[in-house]
Formats: structure tokens, sequence, C-alpha cells
């Protein structure tokens, strides 16, 4: 058995009896074999004992259990770490950055407190997921939108905290928060935003209150158990268009960024897209494969060549559009006749759908996530012999510039580390005015493999962070390194965040470790 | 329990299902849906279905729900310790119960 950190086993067996009391003992789990499923199941310390294992987790069903259960946790300074619906898989799913904290899983807390259709909001507890929001607005025909992360089986809540990105109009998820209910570390219950007035009539309209706005602080953070989110949805569009446009030379990716940040920064391209082309990724065509084996490598000139001889294109990309049907298509001329400023650049019609989409339009969708219909078809990409995955994701600058940097920075640093097969997403647009790069590690049940690729992820952290590009999420493996890379003024950032953490946490209970914030009492321990 | 309930039973183990009754299964093909479908079902981008297809070449159905050879130890062992990509289910996902009718489910007899 598990104890947490410092905490003597009957003390413990007195916090479990007390909260035992609180959720009932068929929620407060402790055997091994229950313990074992709140593991990582893609966890880069398989079979190495770093891999982090709780000493029990507690399913509570409302917010006066949760209120309740912490506030035993501070009279045993016993630490908690919460999950809303415990599928952030490839940044620690339900499992603690603190081997024997508590799991506080909130997937019990599950009900959909309000979605309204007028106005196109919801209020929602974590164990709500996205498909579960999606059924809801199905069955009662609601006309709002929603945008999903990858996998649908995520929550709003828990996303939405992790600063998760989706790909449709509202895909900047924190952005769309409208207000939460969060307990605190001494069991106060505090709402943010309008919910401060009691009977708050605009609580999911409103963001900001009155006074300082502490929603963020709540966010990829260790302060406080969120019980309750608003979330902005989209009016369900009428259409989704995308057009794919081509260019033909390297440095056409200089133009080709800069008037899609004009059509992201204007609202008229409103998706998530990726750079792409013939030349990016792995290639088994023999005449490329023969260029890029040459010594030093394929020149730009002779890439130029290669692809003018096959008839491809140097760099594509497919914008997607959402709104009425006549308007996208007016998008879709308009991003032409900006694009047309490039010499040579072609376009193409790409997909078309009325939206909602018909049980017809989804059966011949691999992908339905863009269309707003949560799905898990992101799994399919791993290949049928995937045992998991971590991501590292860089942000960059919105330029072409930055795209050809990047790509040869990191490139150059996965081959120094031997990390051959580390599959790369290039350039997206899940967040504003900026790149998203996705790395993915493969995550393996081979020790050896693991540690590799734990080394290669770190030296990628440093890597970015001198070339000034740092992560917006990590795995809790992790969290020290990227926080590490975020020094401005000697670590002027992460001291601001020890201060609030000592401030409404002092005896460290809530999540030590997350985001590299450590409590006190452990920040001595680690000095 | 009677003898020919016994019978049946007895003969649904050693064919790979075992009979239950009709709430549990219908019980279980509502569990199966909200967990299960979103990766085994038919249609494109079930990750599940699509791996089946790459380690069985055919050789058993890709969606779970057409499968006749699965047997409750097969089916919890998945849910509880995971394959592959598939992560583990906790049992406020899944609860013993609703594990047990989607064993139901996929192992009734009849089929």
């Amino acid at each position: 058995m598990t104890l947490p950190p410092g905490i003597a086993a009957k003390d413990f067996a007195t916090a479990i009896r007390q909260w035992d009391r609180v959720v009932g003992k068929d929620w407060v789990f402790t055997s091994d074999e229950d313990l074992e499923l709140y593991r990582d199941s893609y966890s880069p310390f398989w079979h190495e004992p770093e891999d982090p294992v709780p000493s029990a987790a507690l399913a509570p069903e409302s917010v006066e259990q949760v209120q309740q259960i912490v506030r035993i946790a501070n009279t045993f300074k016993i630490p908690l770490w919460t999950v809303s619906t415990g599928k952030n898989l490839g940044y620690g799913g339900s499992a603690p950055r603190l081997s024997g904290s508590v799991v506080l899983d909130l997937k019990r807390m599950n009900r959909i407190l309000e979605v309204d259709d007028k106005n196109h909001y919801a209020l929602v507890e974590p164990g709500v997921s996205y498909f579960d929001l999606y059924r809801y607005t199905q069955e009662k025909g609601l006309n709002v939108f929603i945008d999903a992360p990858d996998p649908g089986w995520g929550s709003p809540v828990g996303n939405t905290l992790d600063r998760g990105g989706g790909h449709t109009p509202l895909r900047d998820h924190f952005a769309s928060l409208c207000g939460m209910e969060v307990v605190l570390a001494n069991g106060d219950l505090v709402r943010t935003g309008m919910g401060a007035i009691p009977n708050a009539r605009t609580w999911q309209q409103y963001k900001y209150g009155f006074g300082p706005y502490v929603d963020g602080i709540f966010t990829q953070s260790n302060y406080g158990i969120v019980t309750k989110m608003g979330l902005w949805l989209y009016p369900m569009p009428e259409a989704r268009i995308t057009g794919i446009v081509t260019v033909p030379k390297h440095d056409d990716l200089i133009p080709m960024v800069d008037t899609l940040s004009y059509l992201m920064n204007s609202n008229i391209v409103q998706g998530t897209t990726t750079v792409g082309g013939p030349l990016l990724g792995p290639s088994r065509e023999p005449e490329l494969t023969a260029l890029r084996s040459k010594p030093g490598g394929a020149s730009i000139p002779e890439l130029e060549a290669y692809v003018q001889r096959k008839k491809l294109p140097y760099w594509s990309i497919e914008l997607p559009f959402y709104g009425p049907a006549e308007v996208v298509e007016a998008q879709w001329k308009f991003a032409q006749r900006k694009y047309s400023a490039i010499p040579g650049a072609q376009f193409r019609d790409g997909m078309s759908h009325r939206l909602p989409p018909d049980a017809d339009a989804l059966a011949k969708v691999a992908n339905p996530v863009p269309l707003g219909v949560p799905s898990l078809s992101i799994f399919t990409s791993g290949g049928p012999n995937s045992q998991g995955h971590i991501f590292f994701s860089p942000i960059t600058p919105m330029t072409g510039q930055a795209v050809f940097e990047a790509t040869e920075v990191f490139d150059r640093t996965l081959r120094e580390m031997g990390a051959n097969n580390v599959g790369v997403v290039p350039a997206g647009t899940y967040y504003p005015r900026s790149f998203f790069f996705l790395f993915i590690f493969p995550i393996e049940h081979d020790v050896e493999k693991n540690r590799k690729m734990r080394a290669a992820f770190r030296r990628v952290v440093q890597v970015g962070a001198e070339h000034g590009w740092g992560e917006y999420r990590t795995h809790t493996a992790f969290m020290d390194d990227v926080a590490d890379a975020y020094s401005f003024n000697n670590h002027a950032l992460r001291r601001l965040h020890e201060t609030i953490k000592d401030a409404l946490d002092p005896n460290g209970i809530l999540a030590p470790g997350k985001s590299g914030i450590w409590p006190k009492s452990t920040r001595k321990a680690k000095a | 329990m009677n003898t020919t309930r016994l019978l049946l039973i007895a003969f649904g183990l050693a064919a790979g299902s075992y009979a239950a009754d009709d709430s549990t299964v219908a019980k279980g093909r509502a569990v199966y849906q909200k967990w299960c479908t979103p990766c085994h079902g038919p249609g494109l981008g079930k990750a599940g279905a699509i791996a089946a297809n790459a380690h069985y070449r055919g050789a058993k159905p890709a969606v779970l729900e057409e499968r006749t050879d699965l047997t409750s130890e097969q089916i919890k062992n998945a849910v509880r310790n995971g394959v592959y990509v598939m992560p583990r289910f906790r049992k406020t996902e899944i609860s013993n119960a609703d594990l047990d009718a989607i064993v139901a489910y996929l192992t009734r007899a009849g089929r």
C-alpha cells in the first residue's frame, strides 16, 4: 500500500474513515486493484519505480462532498490530485504528479446544468464529457455547435482548465470560459465573474464581473478545485467548407502564412488548419529519397525542381470556413483573391458540408470533430500497434520564417537524440496569432526506449526555450522542465505562482507539482 | 435455477457465450454503445476496429459486436488493463455492474 508522502499509516487510515462517511465506502478506492486503474495508461515510466501511483481515490458526487473532502485533507495535510473525466491522455491521464497523492475523481459530478441555445452557452460539472454534452444537445434539438478537442471523452471543464484547443471557431477553449465555481483549499466556495452576485442573472453571459479577473489562475494550476464552469458555445453554423491553396516555391511559405494571418485575424478563416506539402515528413518516393540521401541533403533549388517535375506543390494549406452558405463561398473567393498575389498559387475546393451533418454525411467522414461532432478517431493516427504517446507542443510565431526555423531546429535535435519515430504536425492554428507544433513521442512498455524518449523530450524543451519557444501544456512528468523554461528575471513568474500557492493553500494539499508549482514544504525538501 | 437454464449456461460458456437476462443484455448494449462504439463500432475512423483488422487480417470481425469468440475474461481484462492504445477504464466510468452488462451483451447466447 502506498501512503501519501510524510503521512503516518494511522493518520491516513483515520482520514480514509472520515472520507468513507462523506462519499460512502463504495466511492473510496484503496485496493491495489482499484488504484491500478488510476495509473497513467500512457506513462513514460512503464515498469519503472517513478511511475506515479495514488494512495487512494475518492469519487464525490456533489460540491458539498468536495468541500468536506478538502477540509479533511487539510486536517491531515494529505495531497489531493483532481481529475475531471480522467482522460487527459498524453498529459498524465488520471495519475497524480506526486506519487502517494489521493486522486479526487470528479467523474460522478456529471450534471449538465444548463444549455441555452438562444444566447449559446452551457453550465456543466467536471465529470461531463464532450460526448455527453453533444448527446444532450442532440436529444433536445438545441441550436448549438460544440467545439470538441480531438478525443471526445474529455471533459469540457478539464480541457478548458488545461487550456486545450479544438478545430472550429471557438477552438481556444479558455477564451470561451464564462464563470466558474471553485472550492478553495480551505473548503470555502467561490463563484467568479457575475456568479459572485447572489441569484446572478448573467453568470454565463458576462465574463469579468467586478474587480480583478481571477479565472485564469485556476487554469493549469493547483489553487482550487473547479466544480462548475460556464462555456460559450457557437450557434449552429449553416455550412462548413474548406478551400485548398498550393504554392510552388520554398519561400512562398512566407507570404502564404502572412496571408493566413490576415485571414484568421480578420475572422474570415475560423478553424484549425496546418501547413502541409508533399515534402513534409518521411517519403518512400525513390527520386525524393535519392535526393535526400545525398551528402548534405537536398538543396532548396533541387527540391523546387523536383516538385515542378512531379507537378506537385511545394506547400499547401486547407482553409476552413464556417457560416451561412453564401458567406462561406464569398469568404473562400476572397481568400483566393488575396492568395493570387503569390505567383503560381493554385486553388481547389475542398470539403463542403451543411451543418449539422446528417447521418449520410457523417458516414463519409473519418473525423467528424471539425463538423461539431465529438469522436475518438484521433486514436487511429498512431497505427494498430501504438501503446500510447505524449505530446511536445511548442508555440511559435505565426510566420513562414518561424516554420523554417522550428522545423530545422527540432528535426536536428531529434536526430541528434536518436529519436527517429517522433510524429510531427507542423504549424497548426489551434490558437489565435501563433503557430502550434505538435510532436508525438510514442510510449512503449520498454524501459530503455522510454528513458531515451524522455531524454529527447527534455532536450527539445531546452532547445525550444533557447530559441524563445515555450510549451503551452505538458505531461505531468515534464512539468518542472517546462516551467523551468519560463525563467525571465530569475524565475519571477514561478516565484509569483508560489506566492499565490502559499497564500491560498498553506498546507499544500492541492495537486502538488502541477505546472511546476510545489507547496512550501515540498520546495524545502526539493532544495 | 432449473435444469434447462443450467444446460443453456453450460452450453453457452463452452461456445464463448452465456445466457443473461434480457434486461442485463439491454443495459449492456446501452453501456457498450456509450463507451465502446466510438472505437469498436462500424464506420470510418474507429481505432479499435482498424487495429483488429490489422491484427486479425479478416480472420475475426473488426466490429466487436460481431465477434462470437469473446470471453468474459478477455473483455474484463481489456477494460480494466487496456490493450495497446486503449487505456484502462476506472470504476467511476464503467462500474463492475456495467462491465458485467457489457460482458452479457457481447457474449449473449443465440447469435
